[in-house]
């Protein structure tokens, strides 16, 4: 305690030994050594060994599902979560708290409940299911239930981050648009779409980087089969279930690559950063 | 028209996609009645998968809190060579697969890790045990605390404190008595989303615990169990407790957010 009171002229702001000590302490001990260890045991396999653990055909087939099921489903969630956005804020909604209140939901469900709940909800005889079983589509069990799961974990990030841009954004230059003799259409295509570009694209990258990684909301509905259904993070599951930490070590470098240059490309994109990735 | 239709199709989105889960959830939970639900919550196993997530969820969520408070307080006040770093590297785990989260921990405490024969020759279980669990939960929610406290923090300024130390007030008066209070809402919430997420968390955890029954299934993963065991009644009514712990959290980040509007 003395310590903050040394005769020399008090620091204006106090605690920064403390605070910083404390920080960097933690964040070694939980985030940085594991992860530091994790790079070194992947430098520990040798580029060929690296390349080895990480080419061949399962490794090619998981890695395209899920940066295609991905890109699929951050796709979905900018379209709707900017008709939702919009929906919010512009127009007055029968129970509007309600709605709100609904799409933070994907962040707060536990993954493991929302797979599970999907599953139920896509199998043939599901209440969702079933009504796409006569036309012969498969959702669970298949690729289509993987971009469901990895839709429904993502739409948050993109309303999130689009609506307070939306609320600020000036109504008047739509109206001076309207005035000038802009069609409806111009006017969004002109103006809104325009100022929102910058939100959506930040709420897209979060929904894309959340969905490349997640694992429990889609190993339930995807029926992990090898080769087919098996997301990335699935395989390193039945690598280290196998114990070739080789392997699981290899692929977890690509996805821990992944994922820092997403931050950096958010960095870059900024808006939006602090409702980002919660 | 357009209106109509628009608005249509958001609350049809919504239906399908975000609501349906969670109705289908409660409904089959109860599917059998109110009594059934009752029988498969207070199963055993439940209640000690329940306890060993509670158990998990205490270690971690102080832990996290008093990080969250020190790291916000060094990012927010204070201008330093590295910080930028630091900021990045506090969202990395949020970021990362759970999937990565779980196996670093592995690689560290695992039989082959870099600890492993040591831990063996020790008699220490880490991996396939409560401590790494605990990691990994401590891993996956460590940045939720401060990115609460961090925005606020730094649309606060420092007046406040600046005009304590001026009024003679020590590094931790001013803490105490002028800091504190004012971050106290916002470290609450941080806290409560640190703890959902310490209780639900299902992939880091299901690489560490080794699925022991009674020993390291924590909630989300006794749900696993019981859905690979086809007792779907039972892990919908399991499902059902996480459920309310998320909707809980809503309701409460709705109080929240009405009352301060940071």
């Amino acid at each position: 305690m003395s310590f903050w009171r040394t005769k020399r002229a008090p620091a204006a702001m106090p605690g920064l030994g403390l605070s910083l000590g404390i920080t960097l302490t933690w964040l070694s001990l939980i985030a940085l050594i594991p992860l530091i260890a994790l790079v070194i045991r992947a430098g520990s396999l040798g580029w060929q060994g690296w390349l080895d653990a990480v080419t061949g055909e399962r490794v090619w087939l998981s890695l395209r599902l899920s940066f295609g099921a991905s890109l699929i489903a951050a796709g979905l969630d900018t379209l709707a979560g900017l008709l939702i956005a919009w929906v919010l804020c512009r127009y007055k909604l029968p129970f509007a708290a309600f709605w709100d209140v609904l799409v933070d939901l994907p962040f707060a469900l536990p993954t493991a409940v929302a797979g599970f709940a999907l599953t139920a909800l896509w199998v043939p005889d599901g209440w969702l299911g079933r009504m796409l079983a006569p036309l012969g589509w498969k959702i669970a069990f298949a690729e289509p239930g993987v971009v469901v799961a990895l839709t429904f974990i993502g739409l948050p990030f993109v309303v999130r981050t689009v609506q307070p841009v939306l609320q600020s954004a000036e109504r008047e230059l739509e109206e001076a648009a309207e005035s000038l003799g802009a069609s409806p259409s111009q006017v969004v295509w002109r103006v809104v779409l325009p100022t929102l570009r910058p939100a959506l694209l930040t709420g897209f990258a979060l929904a894309f980087a959340r969905a490349v990684g997640e694992y429990g909301s889609v190993i339930f509905i995807c029926g992990n089969i090898p080769m087919k259904t098996e997301i990335t993070p699935l395989l390193i599951v039945s690598r280290l279930e196998q114990y070739d930490y080789a392997g699981a070590t290899a692929l977890a470098t690509i996805m821990l690559a992944f994922s820092a240059a997403i931050l950096a490309l958010l960095q870059v994109l900024q808006t939006g950063r602090r409702v980002a990735l919660r | 028209m357009i209106r109509i239709l628009l608005m249509f199709l958001a609350m049809a989105w919504l239906t399908l996609m975000v609501l349906a889960p969670v109705a289908i959830v409660l409904a089959e939970a109860f599917s059998a009645g109110v009594g059934a639900w009752w029988t498969a919550v207070s199963d055993d196993e439940t209640r000690t998968s329940v306890a060993l997530s509670l158990k998990v969820a205490a270690i971690v969520v102080p832990c996290n809190a008093v990080f969250g408070v020190a790291a916000a307080w060094a990012l927010a006040r204070f201008r330093f060579p590295g910080r930028g770093v630091l900021l990045a590297l506090l969202d990395l785990p949020l970021s990362v697969s759970p999937v990565v989260s779980g196996l670093v921990f592995v690689l560290l405490f695992g039989a082959q890790g870099w600890f492993g024969s040591w831990l063996q020759a020790h008699d220490i279980q880490v991996i396939f045990a409560v401590p790494g669990i605990v990691l990994a939960t401590a891993f996956v929610t460590l940045p939720m605390v401060a990115r609460e406290l961090l925005p606020l923090l730094e649309s606060q300024g420092q007046d406040a404190e600046l005009a304590a130390r001026t009024l003679g007030a020590s590094g931790w008066q001013t803490f105490w008595r002028v800091s504190f209070p004012r971050m106290r809402g916002a470290l609450a919430y941080g806290v409560l989303l640190c703890t959902a997420r310490a209780l639900g968390e299902f992939g880091a955890v299901s690489v560490v615990s080794g699925h022991i029954r009674g020993q390291t299934d924590t909630l989300p993963l006794h749900v696993e169990i019981l859905h690979n065991e086809y007792r779907f009644q039972a892990a919908f009514a399991a499902a059902s407790l996480l459920l309310l712990v998320g909707v809980a959290t809503l309701l409460l980040r709705r109080l929240h957010t009405t009352e301060s509007p940071h």
